[in-house]
């Protein structure tokens, strides 16, 4: 199952400097984990030492953001695009 | 109500013709007083545009001097500026394109003291600072104060907008809580930035604010919209107002506010 991640220019460096990768996973947490094996390093910087996603950070599924969906637990589905989101502040 | 002279007929005229605008809509701008926080790389274009439209009051708040390495991107300035207070170098700049209106600068950086009795003043905010402690200070005082905060950011080859209406539409903190600890997010000046960035997203801000003042169209209200320079794309994700949100949320813990210094090392080693 192929779900397509939109990983943000600061982290791209985890990724080979691929800005779009493909991943799996029920749910965005455990989309996150199969992530970080693949790029090891991602999970601590999207989420604290708790494993919530940071509070500067946002992840958007197919355009919504999970916080009102079902946060970290939303589910996802072959097909979904996933957008990583960081708080940018340059100006 | 006042009177267009000819002067303003003749000089707003291809904007006049608008009929979205026309006479009524170029009173509105003429009579509108627009905030503009930083004179860098979002401040520049979008100041440049607001005064060439003929927004009658325009603030511009910075602290800095003019520096080589701002040229690349904050088209307010130039060689000839550089060591002089930002703020000095727009205002003569903006000045020559339109004369007729009325610019107050504000040489100062903006903090929990001061921030309210500036932002007071004026209809609209525009947020062009670099860094994170101004950008969550002016998110909260436009909340307390009710004003309508058109928010960018941008690093390396990508740029956010969004326009926050206070109780309306989400605020900035809605969409992110809180600020970064140090060290987590680069700046600009970490990780670079290329100037039409800059120049795109100032733009967008300088649209809405057009658009608010003339209650045309259709604003980022609950949307955050994402550039990115190399895909060239524009992508519109919907942003929603946070029940929970610290500053605008039903149960607000934040009453009073705050200085976010100690976040910003960089500026303070610079300092």
């Amino acid at each position: 199952m192929a779900i397509k991640v939109r990983i943000p220019t600061p982290l791209q460096k985890l990724t080979d400097k691929k800005a779009e990768v493909k991943c799996s996973g029920k749910t965005v947490i455990e989309l996150i984990a199969i992530l970080d094996k693949k790029y090891p390093g991602i999970k601590e910087r999207l989420c604290d030492e708790k494993g919530n996603i940071r509070r500067f950070i946002n992840i958007f599924v197919n355009e919504q953001d999970i916080r009102f969906l079902k946060g970290k637990n939303s589910k996802l589905k072959d097909g979904d695009d996933v957008s990583i989101i960081p708080a940018i502040a340059g100006g | 109500m006042f009177k267009l002279t000819d002067e303003q007929i003749e000089r707003y005229s291809r904007q006049i013709i608008l009929p979205e605008i026309g006479g009524k809509g170029q009173e509105k701008l003429l009579k509108a007083k627009v905030l503009i926080i930083g004179c860098g790389g979002l401040g520049s274009p979008c100041a440049f545009y607001l005064v060439a439209a003929g927004i009658g009051k325009i603030g511009l708040i910075d602290s800095d001097n003019v520096e080589l390495n701002n040229l690349q991107r904050q088209i307010l300035h130039s060689t000839r500026t550089v060591g002089i207070p930002k703020v000095e170098s727009a205002k003569d700049i903006l000045s020559n394109i339109n004369p007729n209106i009325d610019i107050v600068v504000h040489k100062l950086r903006l903090t929990s003291e001061n921030i309210l009795s500036i932002i007071r003043n004026y209809d609209v905010i525009i947020d062009g600072s670099d860094n994170f402690p101004t950008r969550y200070l002016v998110n909260d005082a436009c909340v307390l104060l009710k004003k309508p905060l058109i928010h960018a950011g941008i690093l390396r080859f990508d740029g956010q907008a969004t326009t926050i209406i206070p109780y309306k539409s989400p605020c900035y903190r809605c969409l992110f809580p809180a600020p970064p600890p140090p060290g987590t997010v680069p700046s600009c000046q970490e990780a670079g930035i290329l100037g039409v960035v800059a120049g795109t997203l100032g733009l967008i801000q300088a649209t809405e604010a057009l658009k608010y003042i003339l209650s045309v169209g259709e604003l980022l209200i609950g949307k955050l919209l994402i550039f990115n320079a190399l895909e060239m794309s524009f992508r519109t994700l919907k942003i929603q107002r946070d029940k929970k949100c610290p500053i605008c949320g039903n149960k607000p813990t934040i009453k009073k506010l705050i200085d976010y210094e100690e976040f910003c090392q960089l500026r303070k080693n610079k300092t």
